[in-house]
């Protein structure tokens, strides 16, 4: 565009700031639009500042944002999650969010440590359990360090069947445990007998006959099956009910040829039927499978990883290879189902954010109508929410789109650049577990990351980039 | 007392039932309510929490069930019945805030075609506004103020490389395809192409123009900064290259307060080269060297008028200095000592230059809110005159906590009734700037003031002038009548009223 375009063309004018001035331009005939603005919580960056950052961080964005574009997570397998991790035979359990100790668990996790250590045989009661698992025997890793990913928790164990998900363009293979329903489950950290009993069930009937039926179905077009449950309402992190239906009538027929007792089919259609989350854990590992390609490209400063355990959420940007950005966890603001309020509620934590990362949860808020009251209540603030993340990201998806935004596509590529300089912070839909262990799930709401795992993010581009090298050696 | 009601065969979403229930909770006399649809597991909640299972009798996850524990029965039946109401209530119930987008990238989405940003929010967030509006392809005016000279500049070079006019930070006035942008007045289009570093001298030229029959292709302000050594005209050469490139534009006018003379000369050799005759109002700029196709001008109507001469009207001509000094000498009549002193009280800022330029060439000394090199001293007491005294009372120190003196008028009205009750005042010298964003009726809402004057200084003339048209808003020609009528003499411009005022005081000390 030059000057002699603007002269040329009709003036249409966006006004940010008085509305005084809105008037006399439409009383001249041209277009202008008011924008809502409200003062950011922070202030901008220099723009000479922003200048610099983007002409680092342009070339590299792009090819990260053409990775979580093009990037097409196919359901291939069910396995027991020692056959996908083989650290797990060895005395590793994986957790939510960036790194932490026993120590610093909170209450639901520490339930679920206690729960998956029953479940594997290593501790007949909660008793012995605790006792290993604070007794140095028991390694801990976040989930997102061996390509994995649980909501909630995340605990995951040897004995526990994973979904395996294959990025198709990329060849990368991210995994996921299998959603256990709602209720008292290993998640929220519950880990009384039923709770092991499900798990059990999980491993010896539930995921075999998924494996076998996914064998016969052959790898499943997740990309497909998430863009026509956004167009049936669910934004695939706190609504997964379509998805969830539209799995299990795509796996039915191969479920039904090769489950060879009735009794058992019965099983698992009532648990499909029962759980509207179940498709959760897969959107997930889809996510993680698609955010996964686009790490380790220099100097990119899009988010591949959005986390958090309960006591810090953590960010991880593609230009940064595997470093964490962690601020202090955050409360959900949220509702809460009948009984419960805001003093029961457990600080934001689990992997599910993943779904996030990607444009799904929280940024395609506008396509799941059902769950807009997490927003307000009104549909038009669901697509207020979902356009705000388009401030902060690099780019749309093409496949991944909102009926009601005139299938505009999902917002992708989280930049931290823009999230830094427009104090937009990514909204997150997400549950909210009790803070006691074994309580489970007592609401669902929004919930913001801290806003200074982003500014920490920022801050290793701010410097020469070569000093990243220096930071990660000082650590 | 605990009740509870079954709706049958009523399907509500979870997470709408939590917040319906959520309001009924914050009820008075409501201890505790839920309103969930009766699957095993919600009935046995109820169950726990007190409520009578019989009372649901057979409903079932279809049904809806609404419990309440309140202080009494009435108490009770009164929340069921309430969140009845709040479940029968449209969903679609917006929070009355319309369909505004919340952010510029949302609007400029929203609106294909969009092609420019007027920003006006406060300084700390303007710059990355106009940083995301350049960056979008959008030309930007930039009318708040306090924005840092890094940012300024930055923000300029971006628009420059990307071939987009950055109009301010602190650019008040612009017309773009005739369309007035910030505070702008309704003038004829026309083949005069302005760029101004000043936003009522740009008002006033374009006025004027208008009056003397001529008119405007584009107006393109450039923010008062654009001309100093750090910036270095980068607007102002880019706007130059602009009105040069277009058609329309048959003359070009530049409008700007004392420039860095290293810019000056740059920007008079860029109108040289603009193949067009030019006009520079540099005001306080005399004697400057120009190429030959450039007049320069002292003044705003001088300016205005070398302007539409060029672009063929055929312009009045202007009162000679026997005429002002025979009117300064009529005004004078009733004066006599103590008054000897000019009082300047400005709302807009390029006008006080202009009158302070005329005026400190005539009576010296003339004291000011800032000290000009060879122009004025420094006020002891901004709040205070004394001696000949000129005002911008749109400076910073001014309006820090009250609205601009353009905008409302009580500052300045304020200031004019401290200066009646000082018995050294000759003359008052005023300015009335109309237009969009202005005051919507400045003359009116002196009127008390004005009045106020004349009693407490009879004899003492109030000069006045009016930047504005008649097809403003206010309208010019009503406004005139206004002031005319409690006493003030009107002249036809800014520069004229400066001239006639320092004449009156000159006239007393003769």
């Amino acid at each position: 565009m030059s000057a002699g375009s603007l002269f040329d063309a009709p003036l249409s004018v966006v006004n940010v700031g008085l509305d005084r001035f809105l008037a006399p331009i439409r009383a001249h005939g041209a277009d202008a639009v008011g924008v809502r603005w409200r003062p950011p919580e922070r202030v901008p960056l220099p723009v000479s500042e922003r200048r610099r950052l983007e002409a680092l961080t342009d070339v590299p964005n792009r090819r990260a944002l053409d990775r979580l574009l093009t990037s097409r997570p196919f359901l291939v397998d069910v396995r027991p999650a020692r056959e996908v991790i083989p650290e797990l035979a060895d005395g590793l359990i994986l957790h939510a969010g960036p790194p932490l100790d026993w120590e610093e668990m909170i209450g639901p996790m520490r339930g679920a440590v206690i729960g998956a250590l029953q479940f594997e045989g290593l501790a007949r009661d909660a008793q012995t359990a605790e006792a290993l698992a604070g007794s140095g025997r028991i390694r801990f890793a976040p989930n997102h360090h061996h390509a994995a990913v649980g909501p909630m928790a995340g605990i995951t164990s040897a004995s526990m069947p994973l979904w395996v998900v294959e990025n198709r363009t990329f060849g990368n293979r991210a995994c996921a445990n299998l959603n256990e329903g709602l209720g008292k489950v290993l998640r929220y950290g519950a880990f009384a007998a039923p709770v092991i009993e499900r798990l059990r069930w999980t491993a010896d009937v539930l995921a075999p006959s998924l494996a076998a039926a996914l064998e016969r179905h052959g790898p499943l077009d997740l990309t497909a099956l998430a863009a026509e449950a956004l167009s049936m309402g669910d934004e695939l992190h706190n609504r997964n009910r379509a998805a969830t239906s539209l799995f299990t009538r795509r796996i039915a027929p191969s479920l039904a040829a090769t489950t060879p007792h009735s009794q058992t089919l019965r099983e698992v259609f009532a648990f499909l039927d029962g759980n509207d989350h179940f498709y959760l854990n897969v959107s997930m590992a889809a996510a993680k499978a698609t955010a996964d390609a686009a790490r380790g490209i220099d100097d990119s400063s899009l988010v591949v990883c959005m986390s958090r355990n309960g006591k810090e959420f953590g960010i991880q940007v593609a230009g940064r290879s595997d470093r964490w950005f962690t601020g202090p966890a955050q409360m959900v603001d949220g509702l809460y189902l009948p009984g419960f309020g805001p003093g029961d509620a457990a600080p934001d934590m689990g992997d599910s954010v993943i779904t996030e990362t990607v444009g799904l949860g929280g940024f395609a808020m506008a396509a799941a109508p059902a769950i807009v009251r997490f927003v307000g209540g009104s549909a038009r603030q669901a697509t207020d929410t979902t356009t705000a993340m388009y401030d902060i990201t690099a780019g749309e998806h093409e496949v991944l789109r909102v009926p009601g935004m005139d299938f505009r596509g999902v917002p992708v590529g989280i930049d931290v650049v823009r999230v830094v300089d427009s104090g937009i912070l990514p909204v997150i839909n997400t549950g909210i577990a009790h803070r006691e262990a074994g309580v489970g799930m007592i609401g669902a709401g929004l919930v913001a990351p801290p806003a200074d795992c982003f500014a920490d993010a920022l801050a290793s581009f701010r410097r020469q980039p070569s000093s990243d090298i220096l930071d990660r050696m000082i650590e | 007392m605990k009740q509870v009601t079954v709706v049958p065969d009523a399907y509500f979403d979870s997470v709408f039932l939590m917040s319906v229930a959520s309001e009924l909770r914050e009820r008075a006399g409501v201890n505790a309510g839920m309103i969930v649809l009766g699957t095993d597991a919600n009935r046995e909640a109820m169950t726990r929490l007190g409520f009578d299972a019989a009372a649901v009798g057979s409903a079932g996850a279809h049904d809806l069930l609404i419990a309440v524990d309140a202080a009494d029965d009435a108490g009770a039946a009164g929340a069921i019945e309430h969140a009845r109401e709040l479940l029968s209530r449209s969903h679609s119930r917006l929070d009355g805030s319309g369909h505004e987008p919340r952010s510029l990238l949302a609007a400029i989405h929203a609106r294909e075609g969009a092609n420019l940003a007027l920003i006006s929010v406060p300084g700390e967030f303007a710059a990355r506004e106009a940083a995301t509006a350049l960056q979008a392809g959008l030309h930007a005016m930039v009318f708040s103020d306090n924005v840092s000279l890094a940012d300024e500049i930055a923000l300029k070079e971006m628009a420059h490389e990307r071939g987009l006019l950055m109009m301010g930070p602190d650019c008040g006035t612009a017309v773009i395809n005739g369309v007035p942008l910030g505070f702008a007045n309704v003038v004829a289009r026309g083949g005069i192409g302005m760029v101004g570093a000043s936003g009522t001298g740009m008002q006033e030229v374009m006025c004027l123009i208008d009056r003397f029959g001529g008119g405007i292709s584009q107006a393109i302000g450039i923010g008062g900064r654009d001309l100093s050594a750090g910036v270095g005209g980068i607007m102002a050469l880019d706007a130059i290259d602009a009105l040069a490139a277009d058609p329309a534009t048959e003359v070009i006018t530049f409008v700007a307060k004392p420039p860095d003379p290293a810019v000056a000369e740059r920007i008079l050799n860029r109108l040289g080269a603009s193949g067009r005759p030019a006009i520079a109002a540099l005001l306080g700029t005399h004697d400057c060297p120009a190429p030959a196709t450039v007049q320069v001008a002292g003044d705003l109507t001088s300016a205005a008028r070398l302007a539409a001469a060029a672009a063929g009207s055929s312009v009045p001509e202007p009162a000679t200095p026997e005429d002002l000094a025979a009117a300064a000498t009529a005004c004078s009549a009733e004066l006599a000592p103590p008054r000897r002193y000019l009082r300047g009280l400005f709302g807009g800022g390029t006008l006080a230059a202009e009158a302070l330029d005329v005026v400190a060439r005539q009576v010296a000394p003339v004291y000011a809110e800032h000290a000009r090199a060879g122009v004025s001293r420094q006020l002891a007491d901004p709040c205070r005159s004394q001696e000949h005294t000129i005002v911008d009372l749109g400076e910073d120190l001014f309006t820090r906590g009250r609205p601009h003196p353009m905008i409302d008028p009580t500052a300045r009205n304020d200031r004019l009734l401290q200066e009646a009750d000082d018995p050294e005042v000759a003359v008052f010298l005023l300015d009335f700037v109309l237009g969009h964003g202005s005051h919507e009726d400045p003359a009116g809402s002196s009127a008390a003031a004005l009045r106020a004057v004349r009693r407490k200084a009879p004899g003492a003339p109030i000069v006045a002038s009016i930047t504005g048209t008649d097809a403003d808003p206010q309208n010019r020609a009503r406004q005139r009548a206004v002031l005319e009528s409690l006493g003030c003499t009107v002249t036809g411009s800014n520069h004229e009223a400066a001239v006639l005022a320092a004449g009156i005081v000159q006239a007393v000390r003769a």
